[in-house]
């Protein structure tokens, strides 16, 4: 993975100096609360619920196990010795001290870490594929262009006040597993005919209260020209996009207020001024980032090992777990492994400091050092030897970490709702750990297959509701809790934002309307269909007729209305 | 007299913001003297009035106006200022960008409004050379604010090149 030489050292040391000196400032009574806000959120630093809450980036999902162990260490110094991976690749801590956090992140500078900006109006942590650089669809790995963005997006002079947040994720492989369309902007990896690499360029999805998929805005982009061109679609964002209501100042609303042909059109013209400019970037320097992401010193294997084999015929609890937990790698003998973090009772994407512990041990033993965090908010393993899994198998189940559910329905991707988030109408994780409850029969899961379910405490969308075959959305209703369902989103190559299927929930009802959704899938399927095929097959009637029956709807819910410190969020 | 920061030291400085007060309009606003910076509706009515006029020539651009209102004038001008209405409001960055990328601005570019510290580094990067710091703050202080960071990745206007391509020359070097 990358490394950082003397100059990202310095210039990450730089950067803890100068928040150490703000918060100094700020305590000093010389920088106001609102002076402040816009500067910490760059840091990561938001206040909560129950008070601050920092978030850690966690650039393109990688960390090395000394990382890791560093997170452990400081959730066990300055939190609760628990951690929480976000649907962004990042780490959040809960329950860090205000006056503690310039110390955490003079901790994370001495691993390369840093909060550089986590939140706020700016560029975000760059996501891509969990099995970057391993998996077998993928034709070039996407972490080198990953991690030239992200030194472009460092304190970006122009781009560091944008109207709104901008996310950026970035695809390799024949399968997107980095949901690209739902990004500010979306960028595929592909290669044109003369074998030149470059990108598809997505402009304009999101999610939030307005869920959009983004639209093809260039179908080749040389990659020299990356740089260049983000320029020039970030420039017209920074001067043309809303600023006078933060609900439509996404980059989505002013593509779509102008329309991708003129939007494209627009983007050109600034384009023809940059292009060819000092920000083209030689390939060379591709070279250099690429050699950071070399394969490691994998071993010439036989692309099935025996005892692996046996072992699979014997043992039919690790086989369910190889079935789930265990991804095809393009190394012969090697696979890789997801440790869910989507156990019963567990809030989806929480991590011990002991499990971090684990994690690091395991990634060093079995996987080169390092590990990636997925945005279904699980821990991945990119290199183990088909002949180690039984073991990694047994180590993981000892930490609970291996419940072989990826995949699955109780592999939910969940956010801290109102249990922590100041800005939830309703809370989220007892709705998941209610629908884990009800599903926790293995046999049952693996019969029901694969199947998103994605639950988001309000329209901010930061469980990715919009595009889960079951999605879950708090809504506010008179001041109690009640849930919204949409069925049909996925991610992925067909990616969709789900539909509503009508009048909210109460929470007790949600874990029977699950069941009868699941159950009408279960009695129209053909047995080589997925939820979501049945679904397309006989669409949303069915559905919907089962799960209001015996219920009587007639109130839509009021869906937001939580405002406060959403403009930083 | 008023205090700047200009080319990284404070200094005394006399030159007027004009704004337009409620009921004035660009065509019929008094123009008081000189050294004094006009709102770009007042300059681009009153032209060929204001050159005979004054002596040295300065325009305030707002966030939401553009560089290219001045193209045909920037030889003309000795200061354009870049309003900040908020210090949240970003779009003053890419104005002054425009302004000595694109249309070579040679002279002094301006940051007014809610200026801040904490704003001087990305501002100096994106080629304004003049704060006129908020008037409640310590302007001394925030000097500091102009070497937060020793070195940056992106080509901007005080840095030709990317880091990268340095990085490139240092290691063949
Ligand atoms: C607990 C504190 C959090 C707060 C205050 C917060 C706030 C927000 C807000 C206000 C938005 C909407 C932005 C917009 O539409 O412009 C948003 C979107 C989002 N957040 Fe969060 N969030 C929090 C935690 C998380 C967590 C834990 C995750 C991951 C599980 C996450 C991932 C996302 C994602 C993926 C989006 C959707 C991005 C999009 O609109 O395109 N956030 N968040
Ligand atoms: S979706 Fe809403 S409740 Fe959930 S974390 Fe985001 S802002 Fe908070």
């Amino acid at each position: 993975m990358y490394r950082y030489d003397n100059t990202d050292q310095q210039i990450i040391n730089e950067r803890v100096a100068q928040y150490r000196d703000q918060i100094g400032r700020h305590l000093a009574g010389e920088l106001s609360v609102d002076e402040l806000r816009p500067l910490r959120l760059q840091n990561g630093l938001y206040i909560q619920r129950h008070g601050p809450m920092l978030r850690i980036a966690i650039p393109y999902g990688m960390l090395s196990a000394a990382q890791l162990r560093k997170l452990a260490e400081i959730s066990r110094r300055y939190d609760r010795a628990v951690g929480h991976f976000t649907t962004r690749q990042n780490m959040q801590l809960n329950w860090p001290q205000f006056e503690e956090t310039p110390d955490i992140l003079a901790e994370l500078a001495s691993v390369q870490m840093h909060a550089v900006q986590t939140s706020g109006n700016c560029v975000r942590n760059i996501t891509t594929d969990h099995f970057a650089g391993v998996a077998p669809d993928e034709w070039t790995d996407p972490r080198p262009y990953c991690e030239l963005l992200r030194q472009w997006s460092t304190f970006h002079p122009e781009f560091a006040f944008l109207p709104r947040k901008f996310k950026i994720a970035v695809n390799a492989a024949a399968e997107d597993r980095a949901v690209i369309r739902a990004h500010d902007i979306g960028l595929d990896l592909v290669g044109n005919e003369q074998g030149e690499i470059g990108f598809r360029v997505f402009v304009g999805g999101g999610l939030g209260r307005t869920p959009i998929l983004g639209k093809l805005i260039r179908e080749f982009l040389p990659r020299r020209h990356l740089l260049s061109y983000l320029d020039a679609i970030l420039r017209l964002y920074n001067r043309y996009g809303r600023r006078d209501n933060m609900y439509k100042a996404r980059i989505k609303i002013l593509v779509q207020a102008l329309g991708i042909d003129e939007f494209g059109r627009q983007v050109e013209a600034e384009w023809s001024q940059l292009r060819d400019g000092p920000t083209t970037v030689p390939d060379v320097e591709f070279a250099r980032l690429g050699g950071h992401f070399a394969p490691p010193p994998r071993a010439t294997l036989p692309a099935e090992d025996a005892a692996h084999a046996a072992r699979l015929r014997n043992d039919p609890a690790f086989a369910n777990w190889v079935k789930r937990c265990v991804h095809p790698h393009k190394t012969p003998g090697y696979a890789a492994v997801t440790l869910s973090l989507k156990a019963l009772g567990v809030a989806p994407g929480d991590i011990s400091d002991v499990q971090m512990i684990a994690v690091a041990e395991l990634a060093e033993r079995f996987s080169f050092g390092e590990l990636r965090v997925s945005h279904e908010q699980n821990v991945v393993l990119a290199d183990v030897r088909q002949s180690d899994l039984h073991e990694v198998w047994l180590i993981a189940r000892r930490h609970r970490l291996a419940t072989a559910n990826i995949g699955l329905l109780t592999d939910m991707i969940c956010c801290p709702g109102g249990d922590l988030c100041a800005l939830a109408n309703a809370r989220s994780v007892p709705i998941a750990a209610a629908i884990h409850e009800k599903f926790d029969d293995l046999d049952y899961l693996h019969d029901i297959g694969d199947i998103s379910l994605n639950i988001s405490g309000c329209m901010n969308s930061c469980g990715h509701h919009h595009v889960a075959n079951i999605g879950i959305l708090g809504v506010d209703k008179n001041d109690e809790e009640w849930y919204q369902i949409s069925i049909g989103g996925q991610q992925g190559n067909a990616a969709t934002i789900g539909k509503v299927i009508g009048p909210s929930f109460y929470a007790q009802e949600i874990p029977q309307v699950i069941e009868a959704l699941i159950g009408v899938y279960l009695e129209h399927r053909t047995p080589s269909e997925r939820f979501i095929d049945t679904l397309q097959r006989i669409g949303i009637e069915p559905f919907k007729a089962r799960a209001y029956a015996g219920r009587d709807r007639r109130r839509t819910a009021k869906v937001d209305n939580r405002e406060e410190e959403v403009i930083n969020a | 007299m008023p205090r700047i920061i200009k080319h990284d030291r404070v200094v005394e400085d006399d030159w007027q913001v004009l704004t337009l007060a409620a009921g004035e309009t660009p065509a019929t606003v008094t123009l008081p003297a000189d050294p004094v910076l006009l709102p770009l509706p007042v300059w681009l009515a009153r032209r060929t009035e204001i050159s005979s006029l004054y002596r040295t020539l300065g325009v305030w651009l707002d966030s939401h106006e553009g560089p290219e209102a001045l193209a045909d004038d920037i030889d003309r001008l000795s200061i354009i200022a870049v309003n900040f209405p908020k210090f949240t409001d970003g779009r003053g960055y890419s104005i002054a960008r425009l302004l000595r990328e694109r249309y070579h601005f040679q002279g002094e570019i301006r940051a007014i409004g809610d200026v801040l510290q904490d704003q001087l580094f990305f501002m100096r990067r994106c080629g304004i050379d003049a704060y006129a710091l908020r008037a409640d703050k310590d302007i001394e202080k925030a000097l500091a604010g102009l070497s937060v960071f020793s070195e940056t990745y992106q080509a901007a206007v005080d840095q030709s090149e990317p880091l990268f391509l340095r990085r490139r020359t240092e290691a063949s070097a």
